[in-house]
């Protein structure tokens, strides 16, 4: 491969973008200095300097205003105009002032929720190392499940219990029982941190380079691998959720893309095998689980004998849950203690403001109100099956590679608009095998990735964590449209004026939208207009992207592409 | 965003603009995610110089004592200072507080602060613009992967916290000026720097002689009236630096703030030059002296104590004074001066001054180990001339940038500057082996630079020879290597090993194995500098 572009070097090289990745990752890590009120003070001070000095001016003009009236009455309607214009950007500044900047007081609402998904992890550490296997679930005198209890399958309590092991090495009083709670010193801090960095370098990476790997060996087409390396490890929104707000989900991220490249190389079983792992390190994974399960019984549907396959497939399932579950096997009480642990469902539809279905639809109809608990969640089961039934039907028809790559986009779609009980964090999931078609699909994923760490700017604004959120984002764009990055031998049409037009208003407005949330307070009466607004956009441009990506799924199917054509010749 | 149709606009053609704007992005992006990193006392230093500008009137600047960072740089430095505290109290007035603002850590003046430094960055990207905009675009952007995304000003400037960005900005900008025959404007602009900041003096002889033989030549009339007008410029530069203070007879004061003579011969932790061997050199014969029967003056362990001494107690060998210090560093840059002199040809010039630092950095009195960016960044610009040039910068700039580690010795950096490092050299690496080795790419890229020598009748870039093809050898190989096994001997085997024994052992390692690869580059440069016809 002739590299004529040296300076696409940081990214060029498979090694050097996934090295910039984990720099990147580190040094988000730092869990940095939010744009608080005083950061947003010299906005205010800056108005408050002109102000004062267009009302210096003002009185000035106003001197010559009588003048000029005196001597030249002509020019009178000039002057006027300028005053009238200064009251302008007055009145303009009294409106700033009304809402006042910073954002102090507002969110204090969140200081309620006691230290979060840290605490949570290491909890769970402090749990697994100190008690036996069986315990981990059940609450008991030294295990009170209602102070962040384990509540994630058991491959996330075995994780737990080897990193526990690895801070008790170097930091025993950061995992000791009872005693440890809430503890947050500098090297247990930069511990944990560790512990994700080193689980994203030792699982999501090879996972990705494997994945790479099968699609350079799928394409026969010359692709710049690199820019897609660095599409996939760069996504801001992992980066910021694993290192900036702290949660493993690298782990089950990776162990999923495992799977995917297993399954484009035709190794069904690993797949299989890797995707229950994904699925007992976080039970999210599930929103990719239609998406699995008709692809691999399409194949096996197409296969001289599909009943052999399956019964393969499901042995497998059925072995790995078996291995991963052991400890739990031996009484049904025990088994069902664990499986009510995993799904809570007394925290209600949906949680803050997520821009799916039900918390945007919410804002009409009073789901909660309207609605029982129990009706809710067949209503929401319902529909996410309704709305990911296409796409699975046409991999049952025809599962082809591409096909199903689409078929995970709209799947994990489908759960997080209409899914019960989900999370801002979820958007993860959608944006995992989109990334993975970055090179098919550069604006669908791009558009995606924008409106994703939009739809989480709350959220990460409550973590102190937009500095990072802007630098990641900004880091983004520029490696997204990095001169000589994206060499796509597919002259990508340009798009029409329209579109671009409505494209440039809607990032405009989302980048508007992003310096209010910093900037102003809501007005009194509705505390989280913002959110709304922001969740609202988010849903809309959510809800386009599916129908985009379903249909686009159904219309590969009638013209073969690159992907299975190739795999005819093999 | 606005970045983001920019570049889609003009993705195509790639303005060299545009890609100079993608470049800085991308490191200012770096820069702000390393907002929160560790930071030195030079943060607090350059608070309280905001302090003191903005509180105090001009003839208290120098006086002022209220805390122990009092002013020590030149006048220029000063203003600059005080051009942003016009903006630091708008931001936060305690900043610019003499007494409140001790020791601030607030939020506000961290990101004022490190900002300001990411802001005057830019500075530095166009100086770089303007020297390489006449080279071929594939040299060009690799100069700047070299400079803009530099480790070691990452780790100087924007952890440690420094404006070194700013000032070799000006330097590269002097340079750029003086090989495009604008000697005028190059010494102009040297005069501005020497005010900024003087440890910049180093290079004054080489300027001196060049400007003297290239500038204020033809005919004793002429000559004359070059040297007056060049005069002229550089005492006005002087004068509106100092003249306030002249004006208010402080100049003594002024010159004694910037010259600190009472320090040791070397910093707290021993930069990687001449004198480590030295002290070495003296600790070994004492012991070996000891053991023999003699009795020696017990030196005590003020070298390896890691504070800033203000004597240099020698057991046996003869004391260093600044005066030796400054001898030597004169008589090694002798040859470069009468290069200079015989010859002066613009396109060597950055070679003198690079050398010329190098010499200062290597037999220099009190050197910071941050003095090695005042070479490694202008010899970035000729790296791309030779495959030899590229193998002696690929070492140098591993090695110096390796000499900065014990600036970060906090566990949180570690993974950062460990993987900076790696990824500065995987990229010198695999732009130099890919433009000067293997014969597909040097042939495809033939062309290219011929039309340029074209092109550019000023600069006549010596043209690859076939066999000057990029590798640093075993001996680089073993050298690098023996850096790693030092740096997990620092790391790993000596805490484990020998727990709290000798605690300054990893940084004398450091110092001595770093020493060593910085007296080959000077050895290399000096060579260069006889041999270049």
């Amino acid at each position: 491969m002739a590299f004529e572009l040296l300076f696409t070097a940081s990214y060029s090289h498979p090694i050097l973008s996934t090295s910039t990745a984990v720099i990147v990752r580190q040094q988000s890590s730092y869990r940095p200095l939010g744009l608080t009120t005083s950061m947003v003070l010299p906005f205010k001070q800056v108005l408050q300097a002109t102000t004062a000095l267009f009302n210096s001016q003002v009185l000035n003009l106003q001197l010559i205003n009588l003048s000029f009236n005196r001597f030249f009455p002509w020019p009178h309607r000039k002057v006027s105009s300028i005053l009238k214009f200064i009251r302008y950007v007055r009145l303009i500044d009294r409106l700033c002032q009304l809402v006042t900047f910073g954002g102090g007081k507002k969110r204090d609402r969140w200081s309620r929720k006691e230290y979060g998904d840290f605490e949570a992890q290491r909890h769970w550490m402090e749990i697994t190392i100190n008690l036996s296997a069986t315990e981990w679930y059940r609450n008991s005198t030294s295990n009170d499940l209602s102070y962040w209890g384990l509540d994630y399958p058991p491959l996330t309590a075995y994780q737990s219990y080897i990193h526990g092991q690895l801070l008790k090495l170097f930091l025993p009083e950061s995992v000791s029982l009872f005693t440890s709670r809430g503890h947050e010193s500098y090297l247990g801090k930069l511990l944990m941190r560790w512990t994700v960095l080193s689980s994203d370098s030792l699982v999501f990476f090879p996972a990705v380079l494997y994945f790479i790997v099968v699609y350079i060996r799928l394409s026969n087409r010359r692709i710049n691998i690199a820019w897609l390396i660095a599409m996939v490890l760069l996504n801001p929104c992992l980066i910021i959720i694993d290192h900036g707000h702290f949660q493993y989900n690298c782990i089950s991220l990776g162990l999923t893309v495992g799977a995917i490249a297993a399954i484009l190389s035709n190794r069904e079983l690993v797949a299989c095998a890797l995707f229950c792992f994904a699925l007992n390190h976080k039970q999210m994974s599930a929103y990719f689980a239609p998406a699995f399960f008709c692809h691999l019984l399409g194949r096996c549907l197409r296969c001289r004998n599909p009943f052999l396959e399956v019964s393969k497939l499901g042995l497998v399932v059925l072995g790995t849950f078996l291995i991963l579950w052991w400890p739990y096997l031996h009484s049904t009480e025990a088994f069902l203690g664990v499986l009510s642990r995993l799904a809570p469902f007394e925290r209600g539809i949906y949680e803050d403001y997520v821009a799916n279905f039900w918390c945007t639809t919410s804002v009409l109809f009073k789901w909660r109100k309207l609605f029982t608990v129990q009706s809710l969640k067949l209503l929401s089961l319902s529909a996410t099956l309704l709305t990911s039934l296409p796409s699975m039907v046409q991999q049952l028809r025809a599962p082809s590679n591409l096909g199903f790559l689409y078929a995970l986009v709209n799947s994990s779609f489908s759960f997080y608009l209409f899914s019960f009980q989900v999370h801002e964090k979820s958007i993860l999931l959608p944006l995992l095998p989109s990334s993975l078609l970055a090179l098919e699909e550069p604006l669908i994923f791009g558009w995606l990735n924008h409106f994703a760490m939009l739809s989480m700017f709350p959220l990460l604004c409550r973590d102190k964590l937009s500095l990072a959120y802007i630098s990641l984002l900004a880091l983004f764009t520029l490696l997204y449209f990095a001169p000589g990055g994206r060499q796509d031998p597919r002259k990508t049409r340009h798009p029409s004026t329209l579109r671009l037009f409505i494209m440039a208003v809607l990032v405009l407005s989302s980048l508007v939208l992003h310096v209010i949330y910093l900037t102003m307070h809501p007005p009194k009466r509705y505390p989280f207009l913002f959110e709304a607004i922001i969740m609202l956009l988010c849903f809309s441009q959510f809800a386009l992207l599916a129908v985009y990506t379903n249909t686009k799924q159904w219309t590969l199917s009638k013209k073969s592409t690159w992907m299975d054509k190739e795999k005819k010749q093999l | 965003m606005e970045e983001k149709q920019s570049i889609s606009e003009d993705s195509d053609p790639h303005s060299p603009l545009i890609e100079l704007a993608w470049f800085s992005l991308v490191s200012s992006c770096i820069k702000i995610l390393l907002i929160p990193s560790y930071r030195s006392t030079d943060f607090e230093v350059h608070r309280n110089w905001l302090a003191i500008t903005h509180s105090l009137s001009l003839p208290n600047w120098y006086f002022d004592t209220t805390s122990p960072w009092t002013l020590d740089y030149p006048p220029f430095f000063a203003y600059f200072e005080f051009f942003l505290s016009l903006f630091a109290s708008l931001i936060d007035p305690i900043i610019v507080e003499l007494q409140e603002g001790l020791n601030y850590e607030a939020n506000s003046v961290v990101f004022f602060q490190r900002m300001t430094v990411i802001v005057s960055d830019f500075f530095l990207h166009y100086a770089i613009y303007q020297i390489t905009r006449k080279l071929d675009p594939e040299k060009r952007r690799f100069i700047w992967v070299l400079v803009i995304w530099s480790p070691a000003l990452l780790i100087v400037d924007h952890m440690h916290f420094q404006y070194n960005g700013l000032l070799l900005g000006l330097l590269i900008m002097s340079i750029s000026a003086l090989e495009e025959g604008k000697d005028l404007l190059g010494g102009f602009i040297f005069a501005i720097l020497l005010c900024f900041k003087h440890l910049f003096a180093v290079a004054a002889p080489v300027y001196f002689v060049y400007l003297l033989r290239h500038y204020c030549c033809g005919g004793l009339v002429r000559g004359f009236w070059r040297i007056l007008t060049m005069g002229t410029v550089v005492m006005a530069v002087f004068a509106v630096a100092f003249g306030p203070f002249l004006y208010h007879g402080q100049i003594q004061q002024v010159i004694h703030r910037m010259f600190p003579f009472g320090r040791g011969l070397c910093h707290a932790y021993w930069a990687p030059n001449f004198w480590v061997f030295y002290i070495l050199f003296d600790k070994i014969l004492a012991f070996l002296l000891r053991k023999v029967g003699f009795k020696t003056q017990r030196a005590g362990a003020s070298f390896t104590g890691g504070l800033v001494g203000d004597s240099s107690p020698f057991s046996v060998l003869p004391q260093i004074t600044p005066l030796v210090t400054f001898t030597m560093v004169l008589l090694t840059m002798l040859p470069c001066l009468f290069k200079a002199w015989k010859d002066p040809q613009p396109r060597k010039i950055i070679r003198w001054i690079a050398y010329a630092y190098t010499c200062g950095f290597v037999f220099g009195w009190h050197v910071h180990e941050k003095a090695s960016l005042h070479f490694v960044i202008p010899l970035a610009i000729v790296s791309m001339n030779d495959g030899n040039e590229a193998s002696h910068y690929f070492m140098l700039s591993t090695v110096s940038c390796y000499s900065l580690f014990p600036l970060l010795f906090e566990a949180r950096e570690y993974p950062v500057r460990v993987l900076l490092l790696l990824l500065h050299s995987i990229l010198m690496w695999y732009g130099f082996s890919s433009r000067f080795s293997g014969p597909v790419v040097l042939s495809a890229s033939k062309p290219s630079r011929k039309r340029n020598a074209e092109s550019t009748s000023e600069r006549t870039w010596a043209t690859v020879s076939e066999d000057s093809r990029f590798g640093i050898g075993w001996i680089g190989m073993s050298y690098l290597l023996g850096l790693v096994v030092v740096e997990i001997w620092g790391q790993f085997l000596h805490p484990l090993f020998l727990k709290d024994k000798l605690p300054f052992l990893p940084l004398l390692l450091i110092s001595v194995y770093c020493a060593m690869g910085v007296f080959c580059s000077w050895i290399w440069q000096l060579t260069w500098i006889i041999m270049s016809p």
